[in-house]
């Protein structure tokens, strides 16, 4: 069962003992983690690896079927395909990373209080969450994204509003479980304050799950980041981003369908890569 | 609330009180998101940096333009006094004002375009349960042989998949080279259900990983529960196990993630509507968006959402109701 | 050991992939309408061996030795009388259910067959009137539901896997009088795992006391009581009050 519940994930968390080896030990992990790894590494070496500029049109070389000369083909402007779709995985990767961060620690400290202290915090919480999980999520981040304007600063906005609410929904859940505890009632009866108690007993238990929540998150926002490029409200197109890419091969569906297909292809990589992390390190914390 | 996002499975039917209380509190919960989501609403006009009337009428707009669509838009009023008549109009006519494209009240806009888009949301939702069920069944069915790898494969696959590129690829495959379905579009009357069998097996697509994966949870829960041993020790047969028992069992874990991944599936609509060109609400959305015309989009997202909550409460009441176990003793 | 077995386990071992010997080498036969008791602490295998004889292991078990040879069929009771009945079925349907397929007979007369059953069985006869669903029965009648569908099969050995750990202590006793009734009545062969010695003591003919998937003693109950061989056996002895033990003695 893939589920992750409160009592497979919690326990102070175990000192290293041969991490390495346990990551050797579990093949869906170390296999998400090499996928990524491999797109990493040819995001940062792409300057050396490929000879074309991304942005470098050549009129004479467009719509090109895949070749030695040009690996993926080229597209309607006689751009390299493969350069783009790896200066486009720069941005797009980049922008999934840090359009995360603030949702992932506001999600978890606000998770983390309304499961720790309940009652009305917990309610106010719940009732947002609530407010936002009515909108569907394509609808909320569409309008948002369109309202703080288009481009990078629209996407961290949109998910500055929108993403932190996963995370508190499961580390709520967690902290609920959490608080239940024996430990916690005794570690409030030596009088630790309810911050102290938060910050030092519970989120380390709460992290595992929130982190495995990370990495499913991360592949919807890469999706979502993907989605508004192809829509024309997400990264503007100088930028080379996958949504612009699938978007702009669209009109040569019949007569060049790698165009759109190969950028789609790597979100799907990127997914899987994810994915697979995600599964490893559940199983990882879940077998301690 | 029932609402566990998608990371989460919808954890069986819980022990809830077995009053009409329960039904109360759920009731007047849903009630006040309602009101949370009109507040919400009437706030998203008014989180745009910026003047919204500019940002319709563009950088050189003169002075006096900009002051008629503050008025138009009611922006010359006290924000108490917006929020007052937005809720006036919201309850008299069920309304969040007029077009400024094309003057038409938004409910008659957003009602005009529903009929495709709920055909669409309706034809998907079907097939993403049947289709859902039916692989949850073959791979709990299978636990550890090749269709149940398989089928547990296919989350990781397809979590990626952005919706509107899966839509690309099938109208690749079955609109231009297998040429079955038509491209784009929605014809009238059976031509429109016909033309949208491929739309809303791209939705459908978008909804299986979540869905498969909690589904198959759920079921190997009922397959490895003890009253299934229980009826295999008398030797039931087992098809009969399956469909009288098993399926019965996870109908309702069914019901509730249904409930759930509604939104999701809305929104995942809204997007392939754009793709294959069909104009229901989707496209009235995006047209909108693209014209700046606030008033429809803020309508779209108010009757989106109030759909949600109200959808989301009658599944809960559903599933309570045809739960024996919230009924207790009696 | 019995003249005449109607039940042998030979050398049985299951294994599951993370502890190969999760039951090693147990044997033990049981005769006709003979009771035997399997004790020992949670873990020890006791329920295992128990579905390894009814032939439905759980997911990743697997029977790697040994063999059992069975001349009737069996039926079981088992630990959480809740759980083993589908909450969203009405009991009387479920029982019907059972009946009409062992017992062949049509949809009218199985629910009449079922409805007879559970009076002998001491439910009450609301449940004729209305249909109820397990969550709407107490624990101790949901483990009656649960005895009439074991008897429902006709069974030659009743298996009952801890059968009164999670009712109250008064139910207890009821269930455990109206097990050894039937049984007397009937003429069923038992197979009962407890932790319980004195009520195994109190059941049985013959007890096997199992330690991490071992037997490490067998042999009639009165003599195993009074002499055990082996220190855990004396162990488990002496964590149970003298007296009910003395009394279960007596009373075979």
């Amino acid at each position: 069962m893939k589920t992750i519940s409160a009592h497979n994930l919690t326990g102070p968390s175990r000192k290293s003992q041969g991490t390495l080896r346990r990551i050797l030990k579990n093949p869906t992990l170390l296999g998400g983690i090499i996928m990524l790894a491999i797109l990493v590494l040819l995001a940062i070496l792409i300057p050396v690896i490929s000879p074309y500029d991304p942005s470098a049109q050549d009129l004479r070389a467009f719509l090109q079927p895949p070749s030695a000369e040009h690996w993926l083909g080229t597209d309607q402007l006689g751009r390299d395909l493969f350069t783009r779709l790896i200066y486009a995985a720069r941005t797009d990767l980049t922008i999934m990373v840090l359009a995360e961060i603030i949702p992932f620690c506001t999600g978890v400290f606000l998770g983390m209080l309304a499961g720790y202290y309940g009652k009305w915090i917990d309610n106010i919480i719940s009732l947002v969450t609530d407010t936002f999980v009515a909108f569907p999520f394509y609808l909320i981040v569409i309008i948002v994204a369109f309202a703080s304007g288009a481009g990078q600063r629209g996407i961290f906005i949109t998910f500055m509003l929108v993403g932190w609410i996963v995370f508190a929904r499961v580390t709520r859940g967690v902290t609920v479980s959490l608080r239940q505890q024996e430990w916690v009632a005794s570690a409030q009866t030596l009088g630790l304050s309810g911050i102290r108690i938060m910050f030092r007993h519970i989120l380390p238990n709460v992290l595992p799950q929130a982190v495995v929540v990370l990495m499913t998150d991360m592949v919807g926002l890469l999706v979502a980041i993907v989605t508004l490029g192809y829509l024309g409200i997400g990264i503007a197109p100088p930028t080379p981003d996958w949504g612009t890419m699938i978007s702009d091969g669209q009109s040569f569906i019949t007569t060049a369908w790698w165009l759109s297909a190969m950028p789609g292809l790597a979100v799907v990589y990127t997914g899987i890569a994810l994915s697979l992390v995600g599964d490893g390190l559940a199983d990882l914390w879940r077998r301690r | 609330m029932m609402n566990e996002g998608q990371v989460l499975n919808a954890s069986g039917p819980k022990k809830r009180g077995s009053s009409y209380r329960w039904l109360f509190i759920t009731a007047a919960r849903s009630f006040i998101v309602i009101v949370c989501v009109m507040i919400a609403v009437f706030f998203l006009i008014r989180i745009v940096p910026g003047d919204p009337a500019k940002m319709i009428l563009g950088e050189y707009a003169t002075p006096e333009a900009l002051e008629s669509m503050h008025h138009a838009l009611g922006l010359d009023l006290s924000l108490g006094e917006q929020f007052l008549r937005f809720l006036s109009n919201l309850f008299t006519q069920g309304d969040t004002g007029n077009s400024i494209v094309s003057g038409n009240s938004t409910r008659v806009l957003i009602a005009e375009r529903a009929p495709v888009t709920l055909l669409l949301i309706a034809m998907s939702s079907v097939l993403a349960i049947v289709i859902a069920l039916l692989l949850a069944t073959l791979a709990s069915t299978n636990k550890n042989k090749w269709p149940d790898h398989l089928i547990r494969i296919f989350p990781t696959v397809t979590m990626g998949m952005p919706v509107f590129w899966v839509g690309l690829l099938l109208i690749l495959l079955f609109g231009v080279r297998l040429r079955w379905f038509p491209v784009g579009g929605a014809g009238e009357g059976w031509g429109m259900a016909y033309s949208l069998i491929l739309p809303s097996i791209t939705v459908a697509f978008s909804q299986m990983p979540t869905l498969v994966r909690s589904l198959r949870a759920q079921m190997l829960d009922v397959l490895e529960s003890d009253f299934i041993v229980t009826l295999k020790a008398a030797q039931i047969p087992s098809r009969v196990i399956l469909f009288k028992h098993v399926l019965r069992n996870a109908a309702l874990p069914t019901l509730m993630l249904f409930g759930v991944n509604l939104s999701y599936l809305i929104g995942g609509t809204l997007v392939v509507e754009q793709v294959f060109g069909i104009k229901g609400i989707g496209s009235l959305l995006f047209s909108s968006i693209s014209n700046r015309d606030f008033p429809v989009i803020q309508g779209i997202a108010l009757y989106c959402a109030v759909a949600v909550v109200i959808i989301s409460l009658l599944v809960e009441i559903v599933s309570w109701w045809l739960d024996p176990r919230t009924k207790g003793k009696s | 050991m019995s003249m005449n077995p109607i039940l042998e386990v030979e050398a049985l071992t299951l294994s599951s992939r993370a502890n190969p010997k999760l039951v090693h080498n147990v044997s033990f036969s049981i005769g006709k309408g003979e009771t035997l008791g399997l004790v020992g602490e949670s873990g020890s295998g006791k329920s295992l061996t128990l579905r390894a004889i009814l032939g439905l292991l759980p997911q990743g078990i697997e029977q790697t030795g040994g063999q059992i040879k069975s001349s009737v069929s069996s039926a079981m009771v088992f630990q959480d009388p809740r759980g083993s009945l589908d909450p969203l079925c009405p009991v009387v349907k479920q029982l019907a259910e059972v009946i009409s397929y062992r017992q062949g007979l049509s949809r009218r007369a199985s629910r009449q067959a079922a409805l007879e059953l559970l009076e002998v069985l001491g439910l009450p006869l609301s449940l004729r009137q209305k249909d109820r669903y397990p969550s709407q029965l107490s624990g101790g009648q949901c483990q009656r539901v649960v005895i009439a569908l074991a008897l429902a099969c006709k069974p030659g050995i009743l298996l009952c896997d801890e059968p009164t750990t999670a009712l109250d202590v008064t139910v207890q006793e009821q269930i455990i009088e109206t097990i050894s009734a039937l049984q007397q009545e009937l003429g069923f062969a038992m197979v009962f795992v407890t932790h319980n010695l004195a009520v195994a003591s109190a059941m049985c003919s013959r007890l096997c006391v199992m330690r991490q998937g071992q037997i490490v003693e067998q042999g009639d109950t009165l003599s195993l009581l009074q002499a055990p061989q082996d220190a855990y056996t004396q162990m488990l002895i002496n964590s149970v009050l003298p007296v009910p033990v003395l009394e279960g003695g007596e009373q075979r």
